[in-house]
């Protein structure tokens, strides 16, 4: 007797080779994609040697994206870089970016188009969970996992538990993925969705652009699943035309499939919202943050670095200022992201309103380089996590928030609702 | 392939039969990798190296006072965030013999028991731990016993696989005799 499955379920049991799987199995997995950074490849080409790999198990499914420290931001940093770089030449790894090609490792994969709906993808860096926007199960791994998936085109897995989150209503101006996405971790928690696949869908997440489902999927990993999804629908395949001749694999979740827990929502009525100090789940409506003066603000990341998020703070930031002594730091997701801001005239608005442009890095988002925070300041980012020390000093700040409210708030100077600032025009 | 359903024991608990006893460093929910392990630390993989600066943004004193053998006793989601596996191995590079936790991070909890650090899920264990208690675990059953309250407590077993893995010392030797097996490398 076959019972309804997800579409979690459905990708996991194509790649083991089965029928169907439960929640609970363990099974080994085949790899479409395999995923390392400079801060984690180090560590995994060690793990791989120790394991006595030679070779990769194909060098156009491993993908290397210095992305963390680069361009090198110090010697230490450097030698890393060199290291990825050795490794990758000596495998023949035919997708590893270089400085100028690479972009913020979860806005580049899809950019490139080197994952299809359906795929299965591990990556050394927890942000993995992206691609779920793209109908694929991706999840995060540490070093030794990424090595033995390098090595064997292998990992095993155990199935996760479906949670389906229901988004109903249609968008409020204003509000997008990130404040859906925060929203959701303010209500479970930051382990409400601990070792399960969070199922976005309804008619909002329709609504919602590919950049906006990138955003939720790509914070899954915040409330603790292992990977978001989403049903590859229309404007999935749309995203994919032009960037991959591969053929997507299209899993739909059966109507009789199992859920561990169903949330619903009602976002007709929703504000931004904002996640304070030192959680993501710590989330309010910005209307209820009260006054919070910032010194930095801070647009990009894998979580908010694509065309959707840089038009929305081009349109807020368009013939206005930052606030004198507040630093605004823009950091666009690709190489091709800049190109796009260029064409689009979006550049020259960022510095005429005093922000700084970043070549794309992930920068400050994980306390690495490109904008440190001292002790006692404060930023608010559209990042995705504001962890004590995230992005600096342990005595520092991080908000998180979409990139409306950041770009307002880098006006005014303090955390607002963008409504606000526009209404002064 | 289906290897085993995840609630399949064999064995119950697993690892060489080892007794340890060791001073506990009591910590709340969600100790996330940044505080294990901040980022701007990533530039070095040497466990010796993580550990100068393990838990520095959560707890000043922890770096200066651990000892060889001490335990850390910690909430619910721990090893929550990034993926970087210098956190366990800043933590195992401290000296610290195992990990005891209401919950852990999943990424965590694979990384743990890839680079050989043992870790034990015992809510009750944890909620009688105060800061510096002594605890006595035996590995081998997942007894865990409280010298101060005079309590034990018992931890929850291993799937089966993840036992195989902390048997044969993590995910190296274990891949390292997969490959071996296909006859040699490819």
């Amino acid at each position: 007797m076959s019972m309804g499955q997800t579409i979690t379920e459905k990708i996991i049991a194509a790649h083991a080779g089965l029928d169907e799987v439960r929640p609970g199995q363990l099974v080994s997995v085949r790899v479409d994609l395999v995923l390392a950074n400079d801060v984690t490849a180090p560590l995994a080409i060690e793990s791989f040697r120790s394991m006595g790999a030679e070779k990769v198990f194909d060098p156009e499914r491993v993908v290397m994206t210095p992305d963390h420290f680069t361009p090198a931001r110090d010697i230490k940093a450097a030698e890393q870089c060199a290291a990825v770089r050795r490794f990758a030449k000596e495998q023949g790894i035919t997708n590893y970016f270089e400085v100028g090609e690479v972009g913020i490792e979860h806005v580049l994969l899809p950019e490139k188009g080197l994952v299809v709906p359906g795929d299965l993808v591990v990556g050394a860096d927890s942000h993995t969970c992206t691609y779920g926007a793209l109908g694929a199960f991706s999840t995060g791994m540490g070093s030794t996992d990424i090595a033995a998936a390098m090595a064997l085109g292998e990992t095993w897995l155990r199935v996760p538990p479906t949670m389906r989150l229901i988004f109903n209503g249609s968008l409020p101006r204003w509000v997008g993925g990130k404040d859906l996405i925060l929203m959701t971790i303010g209500q479970i928690g930051v382990d409400g969705a601990l070792y399960s696949a969070m199922q976005f869908e309804g008619e909002a997440v329709e609504e919602l652009s590919l950049d906006g489902r990138f955003t939720m999927a790509n914070m899954a990993i915040e409330a603790g699943a292992k990977n978001g999804i989403f049903y590859a629908d229309a404007k999935a395949l749309a995203y994919l035309e032009g960037r991959t001749s591969r053929e997507p694999l299209i899993y739909r979740s059966d109507d009789d499939a199992e859920y561990s827990r169903i949330l619903e929502f009602d976002v007709s009525g929703i504000e931004p919202q904002v996640a304070l100090p030192h959680l993501p789940s710590n989330v309010r409506p910005v209307s209820q943050v009260g006054t919070v003066e910032l010194d930095q603000v801070v647009i990009g990341s894998c979580t908010n670095g694509r065309e959707e998020d840089l038009r929305t703070a081009a349109d807020l930031l368009r013939g206005r200022r930052v606030k004198p002594g507040l630093r605004c730091l823009i950091f666009p997701g690709t190489p091709e992201l800049m190109k796009l801001c260029l064409r689009k005239g979006w550049m020259e608005v960022f510095l005429e309103a005093g922000a700084v442009v970043s070549p794309p890095t992930c920068g400050p988002c994980l306390g690495g380089h490109m904008g440190i925070l001292a002790a006692g300041e404060r930023a608010l980012a559209t990042t995705n996590r504001n962890f004590v020390g995230r992005m600096g000093h342990p005595k520092s700040e991080v908000y998180l928030a979409g990139p409306a409210v950041a770009a307002a708030s880098a006006v005014a100077g303090r955390i607002i609702h963008p409504e606000e600032i526009d209404s002064w025009s | 392939m289906v290897m085993q359903e995840w609630g399949e024991v064999q064995g119950g608990m697993c690892g060489k039969a080892m007794l340890m006893e060791g001073r506990a460093w009591r910590y709340g929910d969600n100790v996330d990798t940044d505080v294990i392990i901040p980022a701007r630390y990533l530039t070095v993989t040497a466990e010796t190296e993580l550990a100068e600066h393990c838990l520095e943004d959560l707890d000043r004193s922890f770096r200066s006072e651990v000892r060889d053998g001490d335990i850390i006793v910690a909430g619910r989601n721990f090893g929550s965030g990034s993926s970087r596996e210098h956190a366990p191995l800043a933590i195992k590079g401290c000296g610290i013999s195992l990990v005891i936790a209401t919950s852990f991070a999943r990424i965590f909890y694979r990384n743990a028991i890839n680079v050989g650090l043992p870790i034990l899920e015992c809510p009750e264990a944890v909620e009688d731990t105060r800061m510096h208690d002594r605890l006595r675990v035996d590995l081998a059953t997942g007894r865990v016993e409280n010298l101060r309250s005079g309590r034990t407590f018992q931890a929850m077993p291993f799937p089966g696989f993840i036992c195989e893995l902390i048997e044969k010392g993590g995910l190296v030797p274990y891949v390292r005799e997969r490959l071996a097996g296909r006859g040699g490398v490819a």
